[in-house]
């Protein structure tokens, strides 16, 4: 955050800031422009047919719902991790760090194969689940293991800083009035560290929202709109795509917006 | 009754040696020293954040060295705030009774509380608007909702002004005696263990130098240190009298002090204060007090003759004890002890201003 109550910011325009904002101006316009061109070149009545269309909005819905659905159930998981990456010292933390990150490094196609070994039937995964009587290829189970995959690391890393962020006197004075760790845990130190945790939901969400290639090769059909815009675009041509393309920007953006604003808006717990 | 044997800790540059203390009944007992002297890494290593690197700490007869704190009945309040931000004034002190009690009594507790700590019209506020002083109220009267069975304060004063400070006393005074709860209270201001203390240990290079009244303490330090430390030698608990009339400001102190030989010796002393009057303590810094061979005009409001019982020689310049009926110590030069002729047995005159008497209210 900007620090303007103490420092007056500079106001006046030197050659050197000049020939930054040009160089800034530029990468946002590589940003801008194909968005803005693709929103402009697709008409209203396109628009509403698309709108209409079956297929797109069942994809859409699917989209939206696996992903969240995604990260609700692996924040249950990735939230106490990563408080117990922000206060505990343990052997080889360096390697486990290292590893939280992989699936940012790694290409997501190959995430995908990765992940499609143990979810298919001859997999681990894959064997308990037929054993429980589901199938992760081909269903919305394994577009939400494919999503959390590349996602997940969004969630541990930011919630982490959240964590780290709690002042641990707030936890030991807790303690030391008698309450149990696990109470310490959901009553000081998740509502302290609750913007955190939130903004990395919604960066998991968003993430996995958008994700193709993994999602691509576990789960083809039922179809999210990703891989949706790719097949149209196969089959029928820039035209066809565009349509489904800014619809489903436009429902992203939406709920990117009132999110964060609902994140925003909640009262922080402050220090 | 807490009982510390012989705790060690090394926490570089921290390191507390060998220290023993008990705190019995209800005791109100205050930890001098230094800042950096281990204090606060002592009462860490009682409330059981930190594991000592050896000796053993019992509270009632139970060995709990390695309990868990949260199982070791003993409440700490930090120096600085650790309110909860996130809750409100009421959800704090209803923190510990939070998974003990049916909620009727946690909400009658809470405004039980709320009424002994002056707290009630703030149970709605969030900590971040409160004042230093009520926030440490708030932080005592959560500590206190724990029901421990001994308090650990880490200099709870020190961020107070002037009013709030005398306040927090009374509060802290009226919990150790009506609740009779064992208190440790650490500090480096010696006023506090002067007011609050009912036992003192003064800390000196991660070990406890001097333990024992407060009266043992402040009158008979065992090391010129703890005399240079604990800064006086002169006090008296007594009363300090409403101003009489207009156009004074200063008053008289009433003490009957305990004499060597266990009579109560009546003493009045003129004190400059704004302080209205009450019980209270007043000390004289021995640098203070000046001797004579014969009574003089001066501006000194307090004269007193008596004799000279014992001279000590201080790192810098000599100690005169004068016997008055109690004992007072005067700091004066190697010089004037020979210029005067001062000895054992001999008559003198012993005065201080009235501006030289402190007053500390009870």
């Amino acid at each position: 955050m900007r620090d303007t109550k103490y420092e007056k910011r500079d106001t006046r325009y030197e050659p050197l800031s000049l020939a930054f904002a040009a160089l800034g101006g530029l990468v946002l316009l590589f940003i801008v422009a194909p968005l803005a061109s693709m929103f402009v070149s697709c008409s209203v009545p396109e628009l509403a047919e698309t709108a209409k269309d079956a297929e797109v909005r069942s994809s859409i819905w699917l989209t939206l719902w696996t992903s969240m659905a995604a990260t609700m159930l692996f924040a249950i998981a990735a939230v106490p991790f990563s408080y117990l990456l922000a206060r505990k010292d343990f052997p080889l933390k360096g390697l486990v760090t290292a590893i939280i990150d992989l699936p940012i490094v790694i290409p997501h196609s190959a995430a995908g194969i990765a992940l499609f070994g143990i979810v298919s039937k001859n997999g681990v995964l894959g064997k308990a689940a037929a054993r429980m009587g589901f199938s992760f290829i081909g269903t919305p189970a394994g577009i939400m293991a494919a999503m959390a995959f590349v996602s997940i690391p969004y969630l541990l890393n930011s919630a982490r800083d959240g964590f780290l962020a709690v002042p641990v006197r707030l936890e030991k004075a807790a303690l030391s009035l008698g309450a149990s760790p696990l109470r310490v845990f959901l009553t000081v130190s998740v509502p302290l560290a609750w913007r955190s945790i939130l903004s990395g939901s919604i960066l998991m969400w968003a993430r996995g929202m958008s994700e193709f290639g993994a999602v691509l090769i576990i789960a083809y059909h039922p179809m999210t709109t990703p891989v949706l815009i790719y097949e149209r675009f196969g089959a029928f041509g820039l035209k066809y795509a565009r349509p489904a393309a800014v619809l489903f920007i436009t429902v992203c953006l939406v709920f990117l917006v009132v999110l964060r604003l609902l994140a925003g808006g909640k009262n922080n717990a402050q220090r | 009754m807490l009982s510390v044997r012989e705790i060690c800790k090394n926490l570089t540059p921290f390191a507390i040696k060998n220290v023993s203390f008990e705190v019995s009944g209800s005791q109100y007992f205050v930890l001098l020293g230094r800042t950096g002297v281990g204090k606060s890494v002592l009462l860490e290593t009682i409330a059981g954040l930190i594991r000592p690197d050896a000796g053993r700490i019992f509270l009632d007869g139970k060995d709990i060295t390695n309990e868990k704190m949260q199982k070791r009945k003993i409440a700490l309040v930090f120096q600085n705030s650790t309110l909860f931000p996130h809750m409100t004034v009421y959800d704090n002190i209803a923190y510990p009774l939070r998974c003990r009690s049916p909620k009727f009594q946690i909400r009658q507790r809470v405004a039980e509380l709320a009424e002994d700590f002056a707290v009630r019209h703030l149970l709605a506020a969030k900590p971040q608007t409160l004042s230093g002083g009520e926030s440490q109220r708030v932080s005592l009267a959560r500590a206190v909702a724990s029901e421990p069975r001994c308090l650990l304060l880490d200099e709870p004063l020190s961020s107070l002004d002037t009013k709030s400070r005398s306040q927090m006393r009374a509060l802290l005074r009226k919990i150790n005696t009506r609740n009779r709860m064992q208190i440790v209270h650490v500090t480096h201001d010696y006023t506090e263990a002067v007011s609050l203390a009912t036992h003192v240990a003064v800390m000196e290079g991660g070990t406890i130098a001097q333990a024992g009244t407060v009266e043992q303490i402040f009158q008979r330090p065992k090391s010129e240190f703890i005399a240079r430390f604990v800064g006086i030698r002169n006090f008296f608990k007594g009363r300090l009298q409403e101003p009489q009339g207009q156009g004074t400001d200063t008053r008289w102190f009433t003490s009957g002090s305990p004499s060597k030989e266990g009579r109560i010796f009546d003493l009045s002393l003129s004190v400059l204060t704004d302080s209205s009057g009450g019980p209270g303590f007043v000390c004289v810094r021995s640098e203070d007090v000046t001797i004579g061979d014969t009574a003089s005009r001066t501006s000194a409001r307090n004269n007193f003759e008596g004799t000279i019982v014992d001279i000590i020689p201080a790192g810098v310049g000599v100690e005169v004890i004068v016997d008055i009926g109690v004992e007072i110590a005067a700091l004066v030069t190697a010089e004037s002890v020979k210029a005067l002729g001062l000895g054992c047995g001999k008559k003198v005159w012993v005065s201080f201003k009235a501006s030289a008497v402190k007053y500390v209210e009870e």
